[in-house]
């Protein structure tokens, strides 16, 4: 009984927080331009009016078009039950779990990219393409960085794999998953989420044909991720086990502020950089979680 | 005092060079102090000054065995020098003559310097000085040469400071006071921590050989020596080949203290070998006869290298090829040099029957082709005949024969360039470019004397110098 | 102490992997200029005790290296008209590994060699053989000479921190042999670069080809 009491509050947090980062984000990047910018709230609002519009598909379209980010969705969302919040805990937590996540979201990835090519057109199908094939460099970094975690801890559980290292190495880490972080969530340096010109879009031309709860299932599923990465970024880097648990908590959400209101700076002063320069990025991104592993493995040897 | 003297009087003339005002009368600063430099060198052959312990330069046996000879051959460029700066009026010749002043300087410190350091100091100012020597010709080509040579070069001198630093660990880790002198490494001998020695090893051989030639570092030689003027790649081929060839050679004594003596030698017969393959191969395909100099200069720092590698009979064959090889490259060098500039031309495409047009010239290089060669009874065919003979004596029977084949291949390559060049009819345009370049003294007496000299060395070899020779020898083999 | 320098040289191998990625050229000028200023800091971190002759020595290395190598670099960038490292012979991205592969081999490699007590814990021998890599492949692997000379001042910054090993016992004549390679390095490089840039217009060594057999 109190397992799924604990289990709804948390979803309530996960699904009620999590619209608020984009907002953040748009918020910050409008103040650096000298805007005031779109509500903080804004993303609730585009979700409560999406979701009382009609769906507009596709006659070509099998129902894996809609089947798709409701898949995407809920893999999410279990990646997120998984995922500890600071003292809270997670909902669910066995020994190899933190693989389980890295396969749920890529599972969410496979499904968005299958209700790409459902479409049939010549732009989602470009967009799926080129978003899987950085993926595979961006899932390296972040599979990297897990292992650095899990090698310096000594465990493949999340609960207790979330210990950061001392100095360079957590350094190094909080770089490359940072890196990971903009990667996976499709930000600038390596999409714009603004942009919606042929020759510039990957994740955004994914979701072009989408319409009505759908879009509003995969607008709140990339919130979600969003902050599943933030919230794993700021666990991995700060030490919230050392702190009482409320001042925990407060740690994590400021951590996780700290994460959002710096991929909005982020984004305000880079730009874009050109398709062919991405995997250099990447790559470096992998460097950095592998000089992190390295530093985990070799201070534990020494 | 006086090994300070060698140094010291050359930077003299360096430094005034660069402050004299006559553009005219200031070549004939370096004959006069080559010839001071000639001579305070042969009579210190003749009566060696004491070596201090642990003195950082000094006329050490080493030294005493090969320095006169660069002197000799500086002595002869300067005298060509003159009448070349003359004919290339139209450029400016300070920085050349300060320069090439500055070089026989650091020529002399670095062949005295019995310090690790000092050693790489001397040589690095070497490599950096003859820089503007090698463009003074200023066309693009020289850019190009100047160029690979820097870029090669310097970075032969960085991996020989870091195998200096390697082997300054080795002593300090084997307990070692931080005194970098040869004959302080030497003593520590095994003490030396032998990784480091070996690290050492490699990076002074793969450092020091950039500045040979060795293959394959060489591949800024052919370039280098071909865009050139005759008296820099003279001085280069005959000068700072040596310095290096002795660095490497006080290096392995200390290898050879250390107890890795029989890996040095390995190396040394490998590299020294693929050289003589190397240059051999190049010179059979070769169509410049400047850049054939440079491939036959491979092949000699190739001899050297085997030479060492093979005791102390090895060592004092080498030691008498150092001579052997500088005094010819020498001639050779300034020879062509005649050759090039009343050709207008350097390949055989371009330039036939100079036989016809410098007859002198022309005798002077096919003799020096036939002294580099090994023919009787000039110097290097006494000088490889022991390399060969100590070869078979060290059971190193088949090195013996590939450098015999290398030789063979090597004569066909040389014979091939040279009488192209020098027999048949000349083209008709040449003869007006001829007559514009005279075969004066001042450029046919040089290269005359030097071959005199080896020919000198092949005849009757002073016995000064044999004891020279085994004194060097036995500083680098200590012991029984 | 010792942490100081392991950080300092954990910066410069960083900066070492900056240079091999960048393909912009006033990004890899910068990366050289502050790791010979990170790399010229460290003889002052070193020493124990506070000589002048080693701060003096530092001091004017730093100027070197930090600003007038770099300024000169620039200088021949900008007179040339080109700014980036368009095609090279080994891409970004294996030179990028390539670079990582060897710092990785050379912690590995230096904890192989046998070190006094006082040098066994610190980075200088792995930073000194990852930094002598990474300008190697610079030289090797790149058409345009700024990089070129960008690879080679990396490379003598790697051998420089070798030399840091035998600080304590040969000071002074490391720094001075150091000084002296420096001081002549930037006379031979600011001509010649500038002599090369006039006579190619263009800094490309591809076009160094007339040359051949």
């Amino acid at each position: 009984m109190i397992a799924v009491v604990d289990t709804l509050l948390r979803l309530t947090v996960w699904l009620l927080l999590a619209p608020l980062l984009p907002g953040i984000i748009n918020k910050v990047k409008a103040w650096v331009a000298g805007r005031r910018g779109p509500p903080v709230l804004q993303l609730y609002y585009d979700l409560a009016r999406l979701w009382q519009k009609s769906v507009v598909m596709s006659t070509l379209a099998s129902p894996g078009f809609i089947a798709g980010p409701a898949v995407a969705w809920v893999a999410i969302t279990g990646a997120a039950l998984l995922l500890p919040l600071g003292p809270g805990g997670s909902a669910l937590g066995f020994r190899g779990d933190v693989l389980l996540l890295v396969y749920l979201l890529a599972v969410a990835r496979f499904a968005i990219a299958w209700a790409a090519l459902e479409t049939g057109s010549a732009f989602e199908g470009m967009g799926a393409a080129r978003e899987v094939s950085f993926a595979v460099l961006s899932e390296v970094s972040l599979i990297t960085a897990i292992l650095a975690l899990s090698v310096q801890t000594g465990s493949v559980t999340l609960a207790t794999m979330l210990a950061p290292a001392a100095g360079t190495g957590a350094i190094l880490l909080a770089a490359g998953l940072f890196a990971v972080l903009l990667a996976e969530n499709c930000r600038v340096p390596f999409d714009d989420p603004n942009t919606h010109l042929e020759l510039t879009m990957i994740h955004e031309v994914m979701v072009l044909d989408h319409s009505g709860p759908p879009l509003a299932v995969i607008l709140h599923g990339a919130a979600m991720k969003l902050m599943l990465f933030s919230a794993l970024l700021t666990q991995a880097v700060l030490p919230l086990g050392r702190l009482s648990p409320f001042a925990a908590t407060g740690a994590l959400a400021a951590g996780v502020l700290a994460v959002t209101v710096g991929v909005g700076i982020v984004e305000s002063f880079l730009a874009r950089i050109a398709f062919r320069r991405v995997p250099l990025l990447l790559t470096t991104a992998f460097l950095l979680c592998l000089f992190a592993l390295l530093l985990a493995w070799k201070g534990g040897a020494a | 005092m006086k090994a300070l003297l060698l140094i010291a009087i050359p930077f003299a003339g360096a430094a005034l060079a660069a402050l004299w005002r006559g553009d005219r009368t200031r070549p004939w600063l370096m004959p006069v102090v080559g010839l001071v430099h000639t001579v305070l060198t042969f009579w210190m052959l003749f009566d060696p000054p004491a070596v201090a312990p642990g003195a950082w330069l000094a006329f050490d046996p080493l030294a005493r065995a090969v320095l006169p000879a660069v002197s000799l051959l500086f002595l002869a460029c300067a005298a060509y020098g003159v009448s070349y700066l003359r004919v290339r009026g139209e450029r400016p010749n300070r920085v050349f003559v300060a320069l090439l002043l500055a070089l026989l300087g650091l020529l002399s410190a670095g062949h005295q310097a019995r310090h690790l350091g000092l050693l790489w100091i001397a040589t690095e100012a070497l490599t950096l000085a003859a820089v503007p020597l090698l463009h003074f010709n200023g066309t693009a080509r020289a850019f190009e040469a100047t160029w690979k040579y820097l870029l090669v070069g310097g970075t032969g001198i960085a991996l020989s400071l870091l195998g200096s630093f390697c082997l300054g660990y080795a002593s300090l880790h084997g307990g070692g006071g931080g005194d970098l002198t040869f004959a302080a490494l030497t003593a520590q001998g095994a003490g030396l921590s032998r990784p480091w020695v070996l690290i050492a090893w490699v990076l002074l051989l793969a450092g020091y050989g950039t500045k040979m030639g060795l293959a394959p570092m060489h591949t800024w030689k052919p370039d280098t020596y071909g865009e050139a003027p005759g008296i820099v790649s003279a001085m280069l081929a005959g000068g700072v080949t040596t310095v290096a060839f002795t660095a490497i050679l006080r290096v392995r004594a200390v290898v050879a203290a250390a107890g890795d003596g029989a890996i040095a030698d390995h190396t040394l017969v490998a590299i020294g070998l693929f050289s003589m393959i190397v240059a051999a191969l190049f010179l059979l395909g070769t169509r410049d006869f400047k850049r054939m100099l440079a491939y036959s200069s491979v092949e000699h720092m190739g001899v050297l290298a085997l030479g060492a590698a093979l005791g102390r009979a090895g060592v004092w064959a080498a030691l008498f090829h150092v001579w052997g090889n500088s005094l010819a490259k020498g001639a050779l060098f300034l020879s062509a040099g005649n050759i090039r500039r009343a050709a207008g031309g350097r390949t055989l495409d371009e330039v036939r029957g100079m036989a016809t047009l410098t007859p002198r010239s022309a005798a002077l290089f096919v003799t020096g082709m036939f002294v580099v060669t090994a023919c009787p009874p000039f110097g290097p065919f006494f000088s490889e005949l022991r390399i060969v003979r100590a070869a078979f004596e060290t059971h190193h029977g088949a090195a013996g024969a590939v450098f015999l084949g290398c030789l063979l291949f090597a004569f066909f390559g040389l014979t091939r360039v040279v009488f192209a060049i020098v027999d048949g009819r000349p083209r008709p345009g040449l003869h007006a470019t001829a007559r514009r370049y005279p075969e004066t003294l001042g450029v046919i007496l040089p290269p005359l004397a030097l071959l005199a000299a080896v020919l000198g060395i092949g005849l009757a070899l002073p016995e000064v110098l044999r004891e020279a020779w085994t004194a060097a020898v036995a500083q680098l083999y200590p012991g029984p | 102490m010792s942490s100081n320098v392991n950080f300092l040289i954990g910066v410069a191998m960083g900066l070492n992997l900056l240079a091999l990625g960048s393909s912009r050229l006033p990004s890899v000028i910068r990366a050289v200029a502050v790791q010979g200023m990170v790399l010229g800091l460290m003889p002052l971190l070193m020493e124990e005790s506070f000589h002048w002759m080693v701060a003096f020595v530092a001091v004017v290395t730093m100027a070197m290296k930090g600003y007038f190598i770099p300024h000169l670099l620039s200088r021949a960038m900008r007179s040339a008209n080109i700014d980036r490292e368009v095609e090279p012979f080994i891409g970004f991205v294996p030179s990028l590994l390539l670079g990582a592969a060897g710092t990785i081999a050379a912690v590995a490699g230096a904890r192989a060699l046998p070190l006094l007590p006082e040098h066994a814990g610190t980075l200088l021998v792995p930073g000194a053989l990852a930094s002598v890599l990474t300008g190697f492949v610079l030289l090797i692997g790149r058409a345009k000479a700024i990089s070129q000379v960008c690879g080679y001042l990396i490379l003598e910054n790697g051998i420089y921190l070798f030399g840091l090993l035998l600080i304590r016992s040969t000071p002074l004549l490391v720094e001075s042999g150091i000084l002296l390679d420096l001081t002549v390095g930037i006379f031979v490089i600011g001509i010649i670069v500038d002599r090369i840039q006039r006579a190619f217009d263009s800094l490309d060594t591809r076009k160094l080809t007339v040359l051949r057999e």
